[in-house]
């Protein structure tokens, strides 16, 4: 995949590669519509995932920091969002305001997370930072009393789109003969942002600042010896990688219109967490990769089980919604077993691979 | 001491103590190193040096005495102070960046004298893109400086012993030390890669670098150190040149257990 990019090496087929997979994305949503729009909610939720599985792949693939309470982060960003748009507080205020306030916001909560847990690691870490999750998702549910803060488990709704003056995204419009409904338009949007997440990611992890997270993932005792500031670094990556839940937050808002602590709890979390490991951990194109699948997988499943089992048994036998996560359960088993370090492993791990063949 | 011996001095430490619960690894110990010496660091297993390294290091924080580096204390430094302000080390047991390149490791041990932040890795304005390329440059012009430039982009788990001991000097060099501390350098290695490692020693030592050095291997010791200090049970009991401390009786003693009153003409 990088060869068919690599406009250094091969300028010709890369172009070319870009121009085809940037038309593909383009003409994407019209496909998926074809198919019912549900589909391209789908697609904007898996787009959505991915700019999680992103952002924990900085705390978790290059740090090192095994985050289980990553969706408070989400959370942060799409209460942010929902109280500053909404007939909640009566405020109303753009888009383009409230998505970065809402990444600063879960950006001090990532620094607020980061800092009392500096010398924990591994298994302490992963039971500090669940205990963190759940007690942002505890707050959610209980600050409506007694100051109506979050409104508890009701949740928020009415909750604005996303609008640049006249032009709204959640309004379907005819443009040059093509029908652009609401999620077509949100897909265009977050397609864009998440390249730049993408692009961002990538050359933070070619730099001497995503080299001092790998430092800290190999071995914390020679980093410090090497003269990196653990401290600040650790705080650093927590804080990008919550700014990037925060922004998914804000912007998951804007498209449910509808959020409540429910959507926040911690198999969320694990479901990020399995993006991450899946698709490769520390490779950007693999954590988009299992973002992707995981999203779509138990989507298909839930369309697939019911009629496949009514073709095989003439009747459903077991309950699709049932099925549906024991496959899934099945394949994330096997997934491990057989491909440990992802479907597209680091270039590190690939690495290693071809020593070891040599 | 003189205005003489302060601008000959490095690093000097002065009754430096650190207390493992019941055990003093570390008492009173005092010595001087000067610019552009090796100095020798030896003693029989746990005598301390080990802990004085990290305790030199403030990985440990001791207990009692000081050490003053360049004109200034250390007291209080946190382990990547000490490598700012000029004191890079390795480690006995070789504490490598397993899963990252050669090249990668020692590209790390540039960090501390390099700058770019997060929006310069965003950015990639030209201040960065300069930096990394120097980053680059000098990373490999250390991997040839120690004799790993062909493993370069191997995973320094999969280096050989000796590569990776002189790796691990490469990517502490990186750090622009004025004092490089060795924790036995040449574990390991055999008589040829020792014998590579000392001409490595003496080029470091010409190139300005002064060097303190755990070694277990007294050949080495003995034909590469300026000076050296022998520690038991924590404590100093000799300090001066190889041979005089060679045939100091307490140093033989300690070595070989037993008596001070042996007599070293006798075998």
């Amino acid at each position: 995949m990088h060869s068919l990019f690599d406009v250094r090496r091969n300028p010709k087929l890369a172009w070319a590669g870009i121009v085809l997979v940037g038309a593909a994305l383009l003409a994407l949503p019209f496909v998926i519509a074809s198919a019912g729009t549900f589909w391209v909610r789908i697609t904007n939720q898996a787009i959505l995932y991915c700019f999680l599985a992103l952002g924990l792949n900085i705390v978790v693939g290059f740090a090192g920091l095994l985050d289980l309470g990553y969706i408070a982060f989400y959370a942060v960003g799409a209460y942010v969002y929902a109280l500053l748009a909404s007939p909640h507080f009566n405020l109303h205020l753009p888009f383009w305001i409230i998505l970065p306030m809402g990444a600063a916001v879960a950006c001090m909560f990532g620094v607020l997370l980061g800092a009392p847990t500096l010398k924990l690691r591994g298994d302490y870490l992963a039971i500090v930072t669940l205990g963190f999750g759940e007690i942002i998702r505890i707050f959610l549910n209980n600050l409506s009393q007694p100051v109506n803060i979050t409104n508890g488990p009701q949740g928020l709704y009415l909750i604005d789109p996303f609008r640049i003056g006249t032009f709204n995204f959640a309004q379907q419009e005819t443009i040059l003969g093509l029908d652009f409904t609401g999620p077509v338009k949100y897909y265009y949007f977050f397609l864009a942002a998440l390249i730049a997440v993408m692009v961002i990611n990538m050359r933070l992890q070619d730099s001497r600042i995503g080299r001092a997270w790998e430092a800290i993932r190999e071995d914390e005792v020679a980093a410090r010896a090497m003269g990196i500031n653990t401290r600040n670094i650790k705080l650093l990556a927590f804080a990008m990688g919550a700014s990037f839940g925060g922004i998914a937050g804000g912007m998951f808002s804007a498209i449910q219109g509808f959020i409540s602590p429910e959507s926040f709890i911690l198999v969320e979390s694990v479901m990020v967490l399995a993006m991450v490991v899946l698709g490769g951990m520390g490779n950007i194109w693999g954590v988009v990769l299992g973002a992707v699948l995981l999203s779509f997988v138990p989507e298909l499943l839930r369309e697939w089980v019911g009629p496949v089992q009514t073709a095989l048994f003439g009747r459903p036998l077991i309950e699709p919604e049932v099925i549906r996560m024991l496959l899934f359960g099945l394949a994330l088993v096997l997934m491990m077993l057989f491909r440990p370090a992802g479907i597209l492993p680091s270039a590190l791990r690939k690495r290693e691979l071809e020593v070891v063949k040599t | 001491m003189t205005d003489d011996a302060n601008r000959l001095a490095l690093l000097t430490a002065k009754g430096v103590a650190k207390r493992f619960g019941g055990v003093q690894a570390l008492s009173d110990v005092d010595f001087t190193i000067n610019h552009g010496e090796i100095y020798g660091l030896i003693g029989p297993n746990g005598a301390g040096k080990t802990s004085l390294f990290n305790v030199l290091t403030g990985i440990y924080v001791p207990d009692g005495g000081e050490f003053v580096f360049d004109g200034e204390p250390l007291h209080g430094l946190k382990p990547n102070d000490v490598a700012a302000r000029g004191i890079a080390r390795t480690f006995q047991n070789i504490r490598l960046f397993a899963n990252l390149s050669a090249l990668e490791n020692v590209m790390i041990g540039r960090h501390v004298r390099t700058h770019a932040g997060v929006w310069g890795a965003i950015s990639r304005n030209a201040g960065t893109r300069a930096e990394e390329a120097a980053i680059h440059k000098r990373a490999y012009e250390l991997l040839e400086y120690v004799g790993v430039q062909k493993r370069a982009h191997h995973l320094a788990k999969h280096l050989a012993y000796g590569d990776q001991r002189r790796l691990e000097i490469a990517r502490a060099l990186a750090t622009e030390p004025k004092l490089l501390a060795l924790d036995e350098p040449a574990a390991g290695m055999n008589a040829t890669e020792t014998a590579a490692l000392k001409n490595l020693l003496a080029e470091i030592r010409r190139d300005g670098t002064t060097i303190l050095l755990i070694e277990h291997d007294m050949k080495l010791v003995m034909t590469v150190c300026d000076r050296v200090l022998v520690l038991d049970y924590g404590k100093k009991i000799a300090e001066g040149t190889a041979s005089a401390v060679q045939n100091d009786p307490k140093v033989v003693a300690a070595y070989l257990g037993g008596d001070v009153s042996i007599d070293p003409k006798a075998h």
